[in-house]
């Protein structure tokens, strides 16, 4: 479904991403793990091509996204759910959910703003105020939620478990798993390894922008030293 | 009471093309952070194409017709500067784009004189509305009356497209954060394109509506530019009833003004806006700008370094050279140098500021044109000598410096940049209407230096004495703690203040010194010309100081003198043609598409490539 290969990315002459390569497969939650300054955003934002690879290819269904704008990336079916949340603070929850609307997609059950509301109920009670007057756990729901409303097969969640409180972690949990169901694919951006464990089917650690490690979590598990050298766990 | 009332509506009538305008700068400027000063360049080719129109298309029908028509047209006149123009030019630096809208203005001058003709034109009366009505015994044109009924509709149309619908829903969200807006899956080019039409139309619409009563000439798009500005930052950036309340506040104002004090007419509008800002620094319904609100990441600065062996001694050797021109040039050519020099140092003293200190001034020539009126003004009156007349210029230019930076400092971005521009009109319009003292338009003439001065060849070494002088005390002042300190503040206010660095002081001794050697300029200039008249203080001369200062490149050090000198000689050279400025826009724009960081930074990026920082060339960088 996507695939990275061989990618390398810059910010001025600071080299980040170093050939990275790994891939997602359909209908699968890969956690992408790593220390803080890692390069996980990099990674995502590399994809959304908000970031240009210097070199190395991006491939989504088939398709090279290098050479794409971000409007075009995300019209192929990729959501992107930024870190610091970027929801529109003037506009109301519902004004929010309008700018991320985008036609319905083959294969996937349309999102509207009943169903996002079904699985984000605080989000509805208020659904008439302003982006700046909700709580950070409430931005995070409505940058996923937005996002949704763009009907994408890959989403792309960066940290979303970030500066939030455990119970909306838990609830966060039960939303990514009832994506999966819907068939969703799913790339996480993650330093809280239970968290990550709890949601996705496979882990990629990198550090310094190169790839440590690509398998399962029991593998993980079993390897004990990748784990200590490159989570805090 | 009756006349009272008349005023009044006359007031809210004239209200109705400024508001027009006005909301279509706000509009475009909230979306693509581009200040348009090509804005006044639309609301004059509005009133033009609406003037054409209504020769061909007869009766009340055609006449409002004609106006609808003009502002389409104007819109897709826009849309055609956005695609040929600003697209090229939306990833170079932060205000860059202003230059090339400098550019705009100069092409579409010309092109309206070459279509048009250098007559003004009268623009006709509304077909069915040519009469007055009689309220309580005063007539109030007919025509007046539509304008007042029609205006709450526009802006009720205008409100509804941005509160109501999708695409005012994706023009609010783009205003907070575009990249965001595309990340979602919208093309941000059209919806750029999109706004960039309507603004324009909403221009090209205020143009020619306002016919029957202004008409139409080729002064009407610098003319405008000020007022549109004040009305802006008086309504508060980007909200539209702001500007309406603001645009109707100002033109009932000026007609007042014009009945019972019409010696201030002018100074009126900047009065009330400085008297608004001072209460709401953000206008009347503005809100605050967060600086870097907007996530724009530019590439990283290149530090400034000292000069190095080599380009100490390149510029010695120039020095040498330029010292030997009036031996071997004609005397034309000594003349001109002493203005390349003047001229060099009003950049320099701007691209202080600007670039190190990231303080955008919209009214540089205040400083410049307010030295040579200290000097001239002292000469004329105090029959002062010369030697005290240039002592006192940088001086004066410097405390006019101080207070009007201390009013606009409390402002940051655009707010600032226009505020600076309004003040600047400010001191243009005291001088232009205060005949008496200041000469008016006829300005002060016959200030000449001493005898042991009058020579243009001494004057020349004078100039290149002064003026180069001033110029390697600004390049010294930003490798001073105190250069250190402005930069550190243009950075980042946050950090800077942290380390202990009272940026706002340190920003307003850059902002007096750069007036102050604005001022020396303006000294230099007044003594080499023998005059002074009110245009060395207005909109244009501060753009030209712009304009060079960001073709030069903002983030070089030499930037403003080179842009400087090329302008002057480039200008020297072109204005010979009958269309000049068709030319000189032209090769503006030319400039800002293919070398946007400017001439010397591109001069610099070009060597930098060839000297190979071989192997691994970073191309990556946020967008
Ligand atoms: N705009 C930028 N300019 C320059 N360097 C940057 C920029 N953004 C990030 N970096 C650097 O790139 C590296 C990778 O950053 P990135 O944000 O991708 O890490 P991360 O794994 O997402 O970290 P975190 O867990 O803190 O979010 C870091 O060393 C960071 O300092
Ligand atoms: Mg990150």
């Amino acid at each position: 479904m996507l695939k990275l290969s061989e990618i390398n990315s810059h910010y001025g002459k600071a080299h980040i991403l170093n050939n990275l390569s790994f891939c997602v497969g359909p209908g699968e939650v890969v956690s992408l793990l790593g220390r803080n300054g890692a390069g996980k955003t990099t990674t995502v934002k590399s994809i959304m091509q908000l970031v240009r690879p210097s070199s190395g290819d991006v491939d989504f269904e088939g398709q090279s996204l290098v050479r794409s704008a971000p409007h075009q990336v995300a019209k192929l079916g990729i959501g992107y759910v930024p870190e610091e949340r970027r929801i529109f603070t003037d506009l109301t929850i519902l004004e929010n959910l309008e700018v991320g609307k985008q036609p319905a997609r083959k294969g996937i059950a349309p999102w509207n703003q009943q169903r996002l509301f079904d699985i984000f109920p605080n989000l509805s009670e208020r659904r008439n105020n302003r982006g700046k007057a909700l709580s950070g756990g409430e931005q995070q729901m409505l940058s996923i939620a937005r996002t949704l409303m763009g009907n994408p097969r890959l989403l792309l969640l960066d940290e979303p478990s970030e500066g939030i409180a455990p119970v909306i972690v838990e609830q966060m949990v039960t939303t990514i798993l009832k994506l999966k169901e819907e068939g969703l694919s799913v790339l996480l951006s993650e330093q809280n390894l239970h968290f990550a464990r709890l949601v996705a089917d496979r882990a990629v650690i990198i550090e310094s922008g190169e790839k440590k490690f690509d398998g399962t979590f029991d593998e993980l598990e079993a390897n004990t030293e990748i784990r200590d050298a490159y989570l805090s766990v | 009471m009756g006349l009272f009332i008349a005023q009044l509506l006359t007031g809210l009538a004239n209200a109705a093309a400024l508001f027009l305008v006005a909301s279509g700068l706000s509009l475009i400027f909230g979306v693509t952070r581009i200040v348009n000063f090509a804005h006044g360049s639309f609301y004059m080719l509005g009133a033009f194409i609406g003037y054409s129109l209504m020769q061909v298309l007869p009766g009340a029908v055609g006449f409002w017709s004609s106006i609808l028509l003009a502002g389409l047209a104007v819109g897709f006149i826009g849309v055609i500067v956005e695609l040929l123009v600003l697209r090229p030019v939306y990833k170079a630096p932060e205000l860059f784009q202003l230059v090339a809208t400098f550019g705009v203005i100069l092409v579409i001058q010309d092109l309206a004189l070459m279509i048009w003709g250098a007559e003004d034109v009268l623009g006709p009366r509304a077909p069915g509305l040519k009469g007055v009505i009689r309220i309580m015994d005063e007539p109030v044109p007919k025509f007046d009356l539509a304008l007042i009924a029609i205006t709450p509709f526009v802006l009720f149309a205008l409100w509804y497209l941005i509160s109501k619908t999708r695409v005012g829903v994706l023009v609010r969200a783009a205003t907070q954060d575009r990249e965001m807006v595309g990340a979602l899956g919208v093309n941000q080019s059209w919806l750029f394109t999109g706004v960039f039409f309507l603004g324009a139309a909403l221009a090209g619409l205020g143009g020619a509506i306002q016919l029957p009563k202004g008409g139409a000439d080729l002064l009407m798009d610098f003319n405008i530019l000020a007022s549109i500005f004040v009305v802006v930052v008086i309504g508060g950036m980007g909200s539209l009833p702001g500007a309406y309340i603001a645009a109707v506040l100002i033109s009932v104002l000026n007609v007042f003004g014009v009945a019972y004090i019409p010696q201030s007419t002018l100074v009126l509008m900047f009065v009330v806006m400085a008297v608004v800002l001072t209460v709401r620094p953000y206008g009347l319904l503005g809100r605050e700008e967060v600086a870097g609100e907007h996530g724009q990441v530019g590439e990283p600065e290149q530090p400034i370094k000292p000069a190095g062996r080599s380009a100490r001694i390149l510029v010695l050797v120039f020095l040498i050279a330029l010292a030997c021109l009036p031996f071997v040039a004609e005397p034309f050519f000594t003349i001109l140098a002493t203005d390349v020099i003047v001229f060099c140092l009003f950049a320099a003293s701007l691209h202080f500021i600007l670039g190190l200190g990231g303080l955008v001034s919209f009214g540089h020539a205040a400083y410049f044109g307010g030295g040579a009126y200290v000097a001239a003004l002292l000469v004329n009156y105090a029959d002062a000598p010369m030697e005290l007349a240039f002592l006192m210029a940088p001086i004066g230019a410097g405390l006019l410096a101080a207070i009007i930076g201390w009013l606009c400092l409390r402002l940051s971005g655009v707010y600032f940049a226009m505020l600076t521009l309004a003040l600047a009109q400010l001191v243009w319009s005291l001088v232009f209407q205060w005949d008496e003292f200041t000469g008016g338009d006829d300005g002060l003439v016959d200030i000449w230096p001493p005898d042991y001065l009058s020579d243009t060849t001494v004057y020349f070494y004078f100039t290149m004495v002064v003026g180069i002088g001033g110029i390697i005390l600004l390049r010294h002042m930003a490798h001073t703690p105190f250069g250190y300190a402005l930069r550190a503040s243009r950075d980042s206010v946050r950090q800077a203040e942290a380390t202990g660095i009272h940026t706002k002081r340190i920003q307003w001794l850059a902002f007096s010194v750069a007036g102050a050697l604005a001022g020396l300029a303006g000294a230099l200039f007044v003594f080499s010309k023998g005059s002074v008249f009110p245009v060395e203080l207005e909109i244009a001369k501060s753009f030209d100081g712009l304009i060079v200062v960001f073709l030069g490149g903002v983030k070089t050090l030499s930037g403003g003198v080179v842009g400087a000198a090329a302008l002057t000689l480039v200008q020297d050279y072109i204005t010979r043609f009958e269309y000049w400025r068709l030319a000189l826009g032209l090769l503006i724009i030319v400039v800002v598409i293919i070398a946007p960081k400017g001439i010397v930074g591109s001069f610099r990026a070009l060597f930098e490539n060839r000297l190979g920082s071989a192997g691994d060339k970073p191309t990556g960088g946020t967008q």
